[in-house]
């Protein structure tokens, strides 16, 4: 399984990468680590006459706390937000979610904006990010600079707002302030590391009466993209999150979702999973955020 | 007897192994690592239909590709080489190394490019055009034996390459005074024990000296002479280098038709050759997938638990082609009544032909899905009659006393001690540790149950299925070699005739020729010898190189300690049996004083011809070559015949949970209860037993190579057929018992395929106990969180009907 | 399916890398993965292929010191970095690391085939946690896939091997 052959420039600026995926247009792609697209190259699925690599761009490499969020470079690698300390604190359902990705190695070498334009439905980190509602910062050299809410981003499997002559840049992840904030993510994949059959993951806080007043939760892994349930989640606000609640709630949403089939999970057998995963993520949390 | 009496030096102990010294430091020496000058390298075109007629080949694009050599078809093949023919009586189903004329499975390999490097073959095998027409095919394999069902190869007139029913005993008297019977079915889907390393073979060819050199990941009795048989060459133009490492095989790795191709590309462009599969071509085109088997079973019983009788009909879907597979039907005939006394016996093998990949040898032969079969019957007869599954197995379980025990269909079991066996894997459970257990992960609101096999594992590799299943084949002869020599400096080498998959052979043969001759295992060298200097070898399977190789080894080295002390007793003038041999050196039984030291036999051996007993052959070099014991006899006409000639048996406890909502599998508690007889190198056959144990989870659990209606591999890769990782197989405690074997030198017993055989038995009764009290059952494997949730799914609906009624 | 290929190879790249400290540099094509690399065009074919779509492990090398599945990367990804492969793993020739050693002590393989990778993923491990437990190792060796050994002897090797000072070592 040797890739077709291709040219390869390593951008020594952000500028420099734009300016070849003008050149190159669809014939051209970015790697940064290369967890995803190096195998779908060896296995001749994906086939660019050019690779562009910017994971050395020490621009994409940086992670500052802004006001109310975190302002990700998309070249971060995964390991380095597990490992940080700081980031557990400010953004706990990300680093949860990352401890289903892959397995270390591949967590050694992929990005965190990697992950998110590759964009699998099943993906831990895309569902994340659309669950926190986060901002994707996208820059071509025709257009310049410019964001997509999470919500606009993620278009259907493997599919997203970056344009062809585009590079994901950063990313804005919210920081909910204030205290009683509990995250969860779940998963369920045959082993460790798998391809989720389906995901559920859940922010919420809890006021000083033990009352929901802020709330977000999604699925993953049954649709064509991560889903998130904000007119469910908004019926959420005010209310004691009870395990009835919960169980309603989840499968109200998991109702809604449209999975598909495959070897290991059916579209039934993934829609009972995705209402018992978010059954429990959204119990967890209130609990959790209670305690 | 529970315990071997006798005390060894170095067999039993634990000892490094030889081999592991070269790969922990990355000095391993597999095929891929074989750089040959000039090598070329071949990539393959696969049929991307399930059956199709070949058209046409236009190769003109890639031969065109600077870099490319060759273009290779089915056709050029055809005509230079000789077809490999199936193991059964079935001629017009033969195989060639790349499809003629028609395509019969998905992955099929059509068209082989050979380029300078890997690269640029696979760029040039993407411009290779290949016209196809499709055909209709055939997937399921009870649809492909009904009337009117397209055929797989037409010349055979039907999709059935092999069908016997076996009568043994009077099993219709049997059944009518039985007070109970019960049916049921069993299905064990396509998976095998796939390598981390793909099968590669290099071939060079010598104009001058007219020898194929040949290197390979092999495990494969008869390997040499079916590639020069095929190559159309003289059995000593073939030179397999069998001291190449294999990185795993357990059992797989044939690789017959990847030899045959690159031998003949090797002679044909007069340049060295090699293939190294990819993962794509190894999982749908390289022909190494396992059997896919429906068991239907009915077992006869009475009120007490004794089970009397059993009727069972195995049908297996063997894919496009037939190489060992139909056999694979037959070895379990060698324990088809596993540990139990049951008397008769009706078994109906049928082994079906469909358009998918075709299946290989897969660790243990078939005995695996044979016994899930047989365990899962045993609990439904215990759940049928309220009896605990402990106390029904023990019932059943033929007695320490009474061996050799003879069973239905011919084959006499050597040694055993079921019971103890069992006891020592419950007491290391504990038992009452994981009921207790069991009880607390209930009360959590989780599904949980406990699960026990008692299974045979024959060993010592014998070929007796071959003529039970082919009358034309009358191969009776399995025999195993060793050749030992002690030099002019007093070192000693043997040599083996086989290649190793990770068993560890070197480390096996240089501890039984220390046992013998008193010398420091880790002073024994052990070689491996090629095809033109090895003697004769039946190759590592059915669990028999302890058995054999190790029989040999101890056979030469013997001769070579009687040669020495025939050289003694001439030179001290006493009698042969007047002399005792210690470390190396020999004395004189009632005058120790008077003596021969090691240095000095070895001199004259091998310089004082004058001081050598008349008509002694100078020097010390001794062969043993031996027949499986038990071995040399046709099967009866009614298809009885001795099959192994040594038992292992194992007994597995586990504790396993369900989450009653993602209906996914946790394994809590392994036991694992093990007689092999006396282990030459307990720490190779502990580890051979958890790796086989993690096959047998992956087989459980998790693995299968699943087809789409239009035949189409859907778990192709590596994140579809999913392997067990180390998160997967959970801490596992073996418990050793020790019942010798009578037949072999020290009372070893083989156990190369120990775990696999007994595991997914256990797993499945375990899963099923955690089921039971929510009325529901699952009799297929794997039993994925899906097909756990399927089954719970089920007894809802079935219980919501019961009371709808 | 007749994709457009190439027919020329693409333009070669010149590569600078340290490998088990010794420096090379070498001109390679692109599409050359860094197991390729390794085994081909320097000759260390210690680390092992054994799937080429990042599942197996067997490919683990290290990458400025973390475990990373060389089949997953071209090598002019490499450039300038710094690669230990299984051969670097001893501190000397003719000696092996403690792990190595356990791993020979507690029969941690049979087949030899994962090895490489394993070693490479209990040495990084073992660089950050000196003594793990028993589910750590799991969870350092989940990565790495083995056929032979159901990984126990594996999980043995390296708790010898890192056992506290005073304790039993191979």
């Amino acid at each position: 399984m040797k890739a077709a052959p291709f040219d390869y420039k390593r951008a020594d600026s952000l500028s420099e990468a734009l300016d070849a995926l003008a050149e190159h247009g669809g014939e051209a792609k970015l790697i940064a680590g290369g967890q995803s697209l190096v195998p779908m190259m060896a296995m001749r699925l994906a086939r660019p006459a050019v690779l562009v690599d910017i994971n050395r761009l020490t621009s994409l490499k940086t992670v500052t706390t802004e006001s109310g969020h975190v302002h990700m470079g998309a070249c971060v690698r995964q390991r380095d937000v597990e490992h940080s300390a700081a980031l557990c604190a400010s953004l706990p359902l990300v680093q949860q979610a990352l401890h289903w990705v892959g397995h270390q190695q591949t967590r050694n070498r992929g990005t965190v904006g990697g992950s998110l334009a590759y964009a699998d439905p099943s993906a831990e980190l895309p569902l994340a990010c659309l669950v926190l509602g986060g901002t994707l910062h996208l820059e071509s050299q025709a257009n310049g600079a410019r964001t997509v809410a999470a919500q606009d981003f993620f278009l259907g499997p493997m599919f997203t707002a970056i344009g062809e002559d585009e590079c994901l840049v950063a990313i804005d992840w919210p920081i909910w302030q204030g205290g009683r904030v509990a995250s969860v993510f779940e998963e369920t994949a045959i082993r460790h590391g798998d391809f989720a059959m389906a995901s559920a993951a859940c922010q919420l806080q809890l006021d000083g009466q033990g009352v929901v007043s802020a709330i977000s939760f999604g699925l993953g892994g049954v649709g064509g993209t991560p889903l998130t349930f904000p007119a469910l989640a908004a019926q959420l606000i005010g209310q004691t999150l009870t395990p009835a609640l919960a169980k309603d709630v989840a499968q109200a949403a998991a109702a809604q979702s449209e999975p598909g089939n495959d070897m290991h999970a059916s579209a039934p057998y993934r829609r009972h999973l995705s209402a018992v995963l978010l059954e429990r993520v959204l119990r967890q949390s209130a609990t959790q955020a209670a305690a | 007897m529970a315990e071997s009496p006798v005390k060894f030096r170095f067999i039993g102990k634990h000892r490094r192994a030889v081999e592991h010294k070269r790969f922990v430091v990355g000095q391993g020496h597999y095929a891929a690592d074989i750089h040959l000058q000039g090598m070329l390298h071949v990539a393959l075109v696969a049929s991307p239909y399930a059956s199709a007629r070949i058209v046409s080949i236009d190769a003109s694009a890639a031969l065109a590709m600077p870099g490319v050599h060759a273009v290779l078809s089915g056709e050029e093949l055809r005509l230079a080489t000789d077809p490999m023919l199936p193991g059964v009586d079935a001629p017009q189903v033969t195989r060639l190394p790349l499809a003629v004329d028609v395509a019969s499975y998905a992955g099929e390999w059509v068209v082989a490019v050979v380029a300078e490097s890997r690269a640029l073959a696979e760029d040039a095998a993407e411009l290779v055009m290949v016209d196809y027409e499709t055909l209709p095919h055939i997937v399921d394999p009870e649809a492909a034996m009904a009337e009117g069902a397209p055929l797989v190869h037409p010349a055979h007139g039907s999709n059935v390459i092999f069908k016997r029913k076996f009568v043994w005993g009077p099993v219709d008297e049997d059944f009518a005074k039985c007070a109970h019977q019960l049916s049921y079915r069993v299905r064990w889907a396509r998976n095998s024990t796939v390598p981390i390393e793909t099968f590669a073979v290099a071939c060079d060819w010598n104009d001058s000296t007219g020898v194929l050199d040949v290197w390979a990941s092999i495990q494969m009795p008869k390997f040499p002479d079916q590639v020069a048989k095929a190559l159309r060459l003289p059995g000593n133009a073939v030179r397999v280098h069998f001291d190449v490492d294999v990185g795993g095989s357990y059992g797989l790795k044939r690789g017959l038709k990847h030899s045959v191709l690159v031998g003949y590309l090797a002679r044909k462009l007069g340049r060295p050759v090699r293939l190294v599969e990819d993962r794509l071509e190894n999982m749908r085109g390289g022909d190494m997938q396992g059997p896919d088997r429906q068991f239907d079973v009915t077992l006869g019983f009475q009120k007490d638990g004794t089970v009397r009788s059993m009727r069972m009909r195995a049908v297996d879907d063997i894919g496009a082609y037939s190489g060992r597979s139909p056999l694979q039907l037959g070895k379990p005939v060698g324990a088809i009544v596993g540990p139990y006394r049951i008397q008769s016996v009706e078994y109906e093998a049928i082994a079906v032909m469909t358009n998918k990949t075709p299946q290989e040898a897969v660790r243990g032969f078939g005995q695996a899905p044979t016994n899930y079969a047989l365990e899962t019957g045993i609990d439904k007869v215990a759940r049928f009659l309220d009896m605990d599954r402990i106390e029904l197995r023990r019932r059943n379980m033929i007695g320490k006393d009474e061996f050799p025990y003879l069973i239905p269909s011919g084959t006499h079991y050597d040694s055993g001690d079921y019971a103890t066996v069992l006891g020592k894997a419950l007491d290391a459970a504990p038992f009452a540790g994981i009921v207790a257990e069991r009880d607390r992960l209930r009360a959590q609101g989780l599904l949980a149950g406990i699960g026990i096999s008692t299974c045979l594992e024959p060993s010592g590799g014998n070929s007796s299925f071959e003529p039970l299943f082919n009358p034309k084949n009358e191969t009776t002869t399995w025999m195993d070699s060793c050749l030992v020599r002690v030099d002019l400096s007093g070192s000693i080498t043997a040599l083996m005739g086989t290649s190793t998959s990770g068993q560890a052979h070197e480390t096996m043969v240089s501890t039984v020729v220390a046992e013998i001759l008193h010398r420091e295992p880790d002073s024994i060298r052990v070689l491996h010898a090629d095809s033109l200097n090895a003697l004769p070898s039946n190759r590592p399977v059915g669990s028999r190189m302890a058995i054999m190789l190790g029989g040999a080894a101890a056979g030469a080295a013997k001769k070579i300690r009687d040669k020495l002390l025939r050289i003694a007793a001439h030179n001290l003038s006493v009698a042969f049996d007047d002399l005792v041999y210690e470390g190396g050196h020999v004395a004189v039984k009632q005058d120790s004083a008077r003596s021969m030291s090691w240095d000095a036999l070895i001199e004259i051996a091998h310089r004082k011809f004058h001081k050598l007993p008349e008509g002694m052959e100078p020097g010390l070099q001794e062969k043993f070559v031996w027949e499986v014991p038990t071995g040399g006899q046709l099967p009866t006409e009614d298809g009885r015949v001795q099959m192994y000639p040594c038992h292992s048996f194992e007994s597995h406890v586990v504790l396993t949970s369900i989450d009653p909502g993602t209906c996914k599998v946790t394994l809590r508690r392994y036991v694992c209860g093990h007689d092999c007889g006396v282990m030459i190198s307990p720490d190779v056959v502990h580890g051979m037993t958890y790796g086989g144990i993690a096959h047998g989870i992956g087989a459980s659990l998790m693995e299968k190579f699943a087809f789409s209606d239009e035949g189409q591999l859907l778990s192709g890769t590596f994140m579809d057929y999913l392997l067990p990782t180390s998160s997967e197989v959970p801490a596992i405690t073996i418990v050793d018992h020790c019942t010798p074997s009578p037949l072999t030198e020290f009372g070893q017993k083989g156990s190369g395929e120990a775990g696999y055989l007994g595991s997914p038995a256990a797993i499945a009764s375990a899963v099923n106990d955690a089921l039971a009290p929510l009325g529901a059952v699952i009799d297929y494997l794997p039993m994925t969180p899906q097909a756990i949730w399927l089954a719970l799914g089920d007894a809802k609906e079935r219980a919501a009907n019961a009371t709808a009624t | 399916m007749n994709p457009n290929v190439k027919a020329t190879m693409s333009t070669k790249h010149s590569l600078q890398i340290r490998v088990n400290g010794v420096n090379y540099q070498r001109e390679v094509e692109p599409r050359t993965t860094l197991v390729d690399f390794l085994r081909d065009e320097i000759a260390l074919t210690g680390t092992h292929v054994g799937c080429e779509h990042g599942v197996c492990g067997a490919c683990s090398v290290m990458l400025n010191g973390e475990p990373v599945r060389s089949c997953c990367m071209f090598a002019v990804q490499a450039d300038g970095m710094q690669v230990t492969t299984v051969e670097g793993l001893a501190p000397e020739r003719g000696s092996m690391s403690k792990i190595q050693d356990a791993f020979c002590e507690k029969h941690a393989l049979q087949c030899g085939y994962c090895t490489p990778g394993m070693l490479i993923a209990c040495h990084a491990l073992v660089a950050e946690t000196p003594h793990p437990s028993a589910a750590q190792v799991r969870e350092a060796i989940s990565g790495n896939l083995c056929r032979c050994t159901g990984y126990q002897q594996i999980v043995d090797a390296v708790m010898h091997a890192t056992a506290a000072e005073g304790a039993n070592h191979g």
